[in-house]
């Protein structure tokens, strides 16, 4: 095997890998907002007066450990959110092994990138 | 509920399969129904908007990143252009009149559905011949696909990479100001400006459309413009249909993904256009 050859395999590898991790994060926020979607069916609501719904992190945390659907729906949104996220952190790691030193910092000026908006977007709404 | 319900899981699953092959976020189809259908307040269409970009982005990015259709190093690279625009978008939004933007940004897609058809029109096959740049070189975004529906392995250059930057900055700058045309331009930037392949360029686009929401998508989703209700099965719809979407997409030719394009590319950009009159469609 030449030698270009051993690295796409390589680097196959990593997709592979970046990709099982996007599974299970998509698999997890999935169940959890199909949970909370069965959980609005029985209970025939959203667990909240008419119009409200929980933004924080701790009026969806109370929400969640009260089986409310609402609560149960936005921490299942939240998770899908973070999947974008994880899929670049996760690639960090992918580029290190595979000693691409240039891709590993540019990944990390992204996933800081993202840190930050993140953060303005929580204190700046 | 149970109505509202089954029309958002099957509004999803066809913004999902439309999003997944043509690495386009479903805000197109989205909005409107949400909007004018449904009478729901454009500031929670945004909020769902948002989330079906993210969906559809994840649920397509798992099976393109298995199949080997899209480019990670160019997407990471280009990534930087368009988280930094989002971000100064959604910083720039209220201080900003964006009527011009709206008729710049439509005017693009305008051009680029004439540049389509052109290529349609031109050749019968769609392969790219486009010399590698030395930067391209330099950061190793020249790459190769398996194309099912052609039956062959097709290796590719990226050139002009300054030129696509500019132009994902561009597109950051939209999607965070105006909450529009997250995948759209994309594609452009690596289809017309950076002559990648349609396949790849679409594929890579899915990648890159919800990292660039994410960084927004926290905004929304703190200041209350995500309704549980609505994205629920919204997302959930997408989810599927994008795991259907990039079946089909990967064997189609790519000469049809472009003529499916031109139609949604001209729809896009018209109603961009409307939107600058102060129409919203």
């Amino acid at each position: 095997m030449s030698e270009k050859e051993s690295k796409a395999k390589e680097m196959h590898q990593v997709e592979l890998m970046i990709g099982q991790i996007l599974r299970i994060g998509v698999i997890v926020s999935a169940t959890v907002i199909a949970l909370g979607i069965i959980l609005m069916l029985i209970k025939g609501n959203g667990g909240y007066p008419n119009g409200v719904q929980p933004t924080g992190f701790r009026s969806i945390f109370t929400g969640v450990l009260a089986l409310r659907p609402f609560a149960v729906i936005m921490l299942g949104l939240f998770l899908l959110i973070l999947t974008p996220t994880l899929r670049v952190a996760v690639s960090i790691y992918a580029f290190a092994v595979e000693k691409d030193h240039l891709y590993v910092w540019i990944t990390t000026v992204v996933l800081i990138i993202l840190i930050v908006a993140s953060i303005i977007g929580y204190f700046g709404s | 509920m149970i109505y509202s319900l089954l029309l958002m899981l099957g509004v999803g699953a066809l913004a999902g399969v439309f999003g997944a092959i043509l690495g386009i976020g479903g805000g197109m189809i989205i909005t409107p129904i949400l909007t004018l259908g449904m009478g729901l307040d454009i500031k929670y269409a945004i909020g769902a908007s948002i989330i079906a970009v993210i969906a559809t982005s994840s649920g397509s990015t798992i099976a393109y990143l298995k199949d080997e259709m899209l480019n990670l190093r160019v997407a990471m690279f280009l990534e930087i252009a368009t988280t930094v625009g989002a971000v100064i978008g959604a910083v720039l939004t209220g201080l900003m009149h964006p009527t011009f933007l709206y008729f710049l940004f439509g005017a693009l897609l305008v051009f680029t559905t004439y540049n389509m058809i052109r290529k349609l029109m031109g050749k019968g096959q769609d392969d790219q011949d486009a010399q590698a740049d030395a930067l391209a070189t330099k950061l190793n975004l020249n790459g190769t696909y398996y194309d099912k529906a052609l039956k062959k392995q097709v290796d590719y250059q990226v050139q002009n990479v300054p030129g696509g930057f500019i132009m994902m900055f561009g597109a950051g700058l939209a999607s965070g100001l105006l909450g529009i045309g997250s995948g759209a331009f994309k594609v452009l930037a690596m289809d017309t400006i950076m002559h990648m392949p349609l396949k790849p360029s679409s594929a890579t686009s899915n990648l890159m459309m919800g990292v660039t929401a994410a960084a927004s998508a926290m905004v929304y989703f703190f200041n209350g413009s995500i309704k549980a209700g609505i994205a629920a099965p919204l997302a959930i719809g997408i989810l599927l249909g994008a795991l259907v979407g990039t079946r089909i997409m990967q064997h189609l030719k790519p000469r049809l993904i472009r003529m499916i394009f031109v139609p949604v590319m001209l729809y896009l950009g018209l109603q961009m256009i409307a939107k600058g009159f102060g129409v919203t469609i």
